[in-house]
């Protein structure tokens, strides 16, 4: 890439260099450069959130709406663009009413508070070549550190609100948070093993090196990963914690006016964020197959976290929501045993490549097929296999069916079979 | 030169030193407190400063292998993680049979 | 990095000494969850970024949240963070302790060493955890299988 102005728009790291190159000519202390550089990634980073919480807005009614076979808000400026606007104005102008009841630090904190794990989200995401505001070593990691921070906010905006919905929804919401987490972990762990670093930049080399998108050789965490992001967000289908039907807006029913807002905004801030992490780990973050030379590599990401943020729409326009009970098999009984089983298949492959020194030309075409035929045969089979309890009328074990011994408390031998 | 005096570096005295103010608080809200999950809050902070001390040490000193002291740290973490979930299981469990946590109720053996 | 450990390290103390003084057991617990974090900080500093994440996610983010439920599920009139009668003499111990300790870290002569902080940890934890730690490895995950069943029966209703 022949990125050698600073004004060349296709990698903006450039122009940062190009100032720190100045600074340090300049005879400027490392330590200031060092600051000037965090604050302008800082910046870019704020900007780029704010922008994308005002726009999800009206994206994401607008899409809703059509999907439900609908306008969206069409009424404020051409489409309803002026959408956001007024819902700002909206939730600014509202009193914004505290319980007396409710505890005074603890409840005025979470809605600030609770946007630090959102936009430290995005410090690890590599949004070009060289554009990573902190990139860590310990990047996917340090991801899920920040989702289990979430929980303990979320706790102490329910229980602040001295109001027993509140909690209750509050609750929901950590268990399902802490469920969703190990099997999230473990379709990470299976990219990890296959990219062999922790860094997310380093995984956006390792599909640059291999020229292909690791979804390719990790459908099955792909899927996983998606479906804990679904139910981390809270979003339909598993938005039982904060669904309006159910538990009148869960955790977050006694904040009003700006308070509300800041939840709200924070939702979407936290859906970017986590569909740019889908973005860099599965669908190749900058990197697609050349045409990043053509156009900047930025702006082929931020096209690829809004597909992915479509499909987290798509699933809340079309599907229903599920009950808690559900919710709660599904990933302890379904997603965790198919992460598991997808870290061991990865890590063999990933040990045939690196100590029999068989070739990546062959194994990484091998382990493609092998990882699709192993997620379509799991999902159709383990899904089977749950299911299996609830269709079959007489629940016994295999064993006394063949030697046809009563069961105690049972008077005659059944028939076999 | 006295290790307390700021100079341009942290010093492993300082980091020992906020490590052992830590394990005496650790010490005290584990001795004082009525609670038991407050015992156990006591206990978690001992068991962090400990972890300080570890990494401490592997920063600073000199070592065949300095990355055992990062080691032990994951692993106190572990033990940590668990005996927290067993200390609150049986936190539940007394409580359903002798309605109060505060520890200086529960000193029968028997009952 | 002098300035960010010294206020890392005022952060959670200040925290820990907060969760004495607090009057609300609930209170105490965000203190102690703020100075898990203020350590997670801490550790940074001393280039430990592994362990540093572990900590947020296991501690801050697992264990603080059993903690909560534990106290969601225990007595209202046991949540007013009271002390018991032990409160001079544990605060002469921890003060003797806390002096003890500090007077033989200074007067020790340490052998430090002078090779700079360590790049990344992460590659290493895990070089070390599968040769000359595996054995602990292993017993650390029968460990916690074990106390996942018994904290699982200890609170499991007899049905």
């Amino acid at each position: 890439m022949l990125l050698s102005s600073w004004w060349d728009v296709r990698d903006l790291g450039n122009a940062v260099s190009g100032l720190v190159d100045a600074l340090q000519d300049a005879g400027v202390p490392n330590g200031v450069i060092y600051s000037i550089a965090a604050l302008l990634g800082c910046l870019g980073i704020i900007a780029f959130v704010g922008a994308t919480a005002v726009i999800n807005i009206w994206v994401e009614r607008r899409l809703i709406g059509r999907i439900q076979v609908r306008k969206g808000p069409n009424r404020l400026g051409p489409f309803g663009l002026l959408q956001p606007v007024a819902d700002a104005i909206k939730l600014i102008q509202k009193e914004a009413l505290q319980p007396k009841s409710a505890d005074g630090v603890v409840y005025s904190l979470p809605p600030i508070l609770i946007f630090i794990p959102a936009i430290l989200a995005f410090a690890v995401v590599p949004f070009g070549d060289k554009m990573v505001l902190a990139d860590l070593n310990v990047g996917v990691l340090y991801l899920l550190a920040l989702g289990s921070t979430t929980a303990v906010l979320i706790f102490m905006a329910g229980y602040a609100s001295n109001n027993k919905y509140a909690l209750l929804g509050s609750m929901r919401v950590i268990a399902m948070l802490i469920s969703y987490e190990i099997p999230s972990v473990l379709a990470l762990l299976g990219v990890v093993t296959f990219a062999g670093t922790m860094s997310l930049s380093g995984v956006v080399d390792f599909q640059d090196t291999y020229w292909s998108w690791l979804i390719f050789f990790q459908p099955l965490a792909f899927l996983i990963f998606l479906l804990g992001t679904t139910a981390e967000l809270n979003r339909t289908p598993a938005d039982i914690a904060e669904a309006e039907s159910e538990i009148i807006a869960g955790f977050h029913i006694e904040y009003s006016g700006m308070k509300f807002g800041l939840f709200y905004a924070v939702e979407l801030v936290n859906a970017m964020g986590l569909s740019a992490v889908i973005a860099v780990l599965f669908l190749g973050g900058w990197w697609t197959f050349g045409v990043e030379k053509v156009i900047p590599g930025w702006i082929l990401f931020i096209g690829k976290i809004y597909a992915v943020y479509f499909l987290l729409i798509w699933f809340r326009g079309t599907l229903p929501r599920f009950r808690m009970d559900q919710l709660m098999a599904f990933a302890w009984k379904f997603l965790l045993p198919l992460g598991l089983i997808n870290v061991l298949v990865s890590a063999f492959e990933v040990l045939l490549w690196t100590e029999y020194d068989i070739s990546a030309g062959v194994i990484l075409p091998a382990s493609v097929v092998v990882n699709f035929a192993l997620a379509a045969v799991l999902i159709v089979g383990w899904s089977k296999l749950m299911m299996k309890p609830f269709t079959d009328v007489r629940r016994r074990p295999h064993l006394f069916n063949e030697i046809n011994v009563p069961l105690p408390g049972e008077a005659t031998p059944e028939p076999a079979g | 030169m006295s290790p307390l005096v700021l100079d341009a570096r942290v010093t492993l005295e300082q980091v020992l030193i906020v490590g052992a103010i830590l394990f005496s608080i650790g010490l005290y809200i584990a001795l004082t407190k009525r609670n038991a999950v407050g015992v156990l809050m006591g206990i978690e902070l001992m068991l962090n400063a400990v972890n300080l001390t570890f990494l401490g040490f592997a920063r600073f000193v000199e070592s065949p292998r300095p990355i055992d002291g990062h080691v032990f740290a994951v692993f106190v973490i572990t033990v940590a993680a668990a005996e927290a979930a067993v200390a609150l299981a049986l936190v539940v469990a007394i409580y359903r049979f002798r309605d109060t946590i505060d520890v200086d109720r529960i000193n029968l053996l028997r009952w | 990095m002098v300035i960010a450990f010294w206020t890392l390290a005022a952060l959670t103390l200040g925290s820990a000494v907060m969760i004495v003084l607090t009057r609300n057991l609930l209170h105490a617990l965000l203190c102690l969850i703020l100075s898990f974090v203020g350590m997670a900080g801490v550790f940074i500093t001393l280039s430990a970024d592994f362990v540093a994440v572990v900590q947020v996610l296991v501690y801050a983010g697992a264990i603080a949240v059993l903690m909560l439920f534990a106290i969601m599920l225990s007595p209202r009139s046991g949540r007013d963070n009271a002390a018991n009668m032990l409160q001079l003499p544990a605060l002469v111990l921890c003060g003797l302790f806390a002096a003890g300790v500090t007077f033989t870290v200074i007067e020790t002569d340490w052998r430090e060493a002078s090779r700079g902080s360590f790049d990344t940890t992460a590659e290493a934890i895990g070089q070390a955890l599968l040769s000359p730690f595996v054995l602990p490895f292993e017993i650390a995950s029968v460990l916690l299988v074990v106390a996942m069943v018994g904290a699982i029966v200890l609170v499991r209703e007899d049905s």
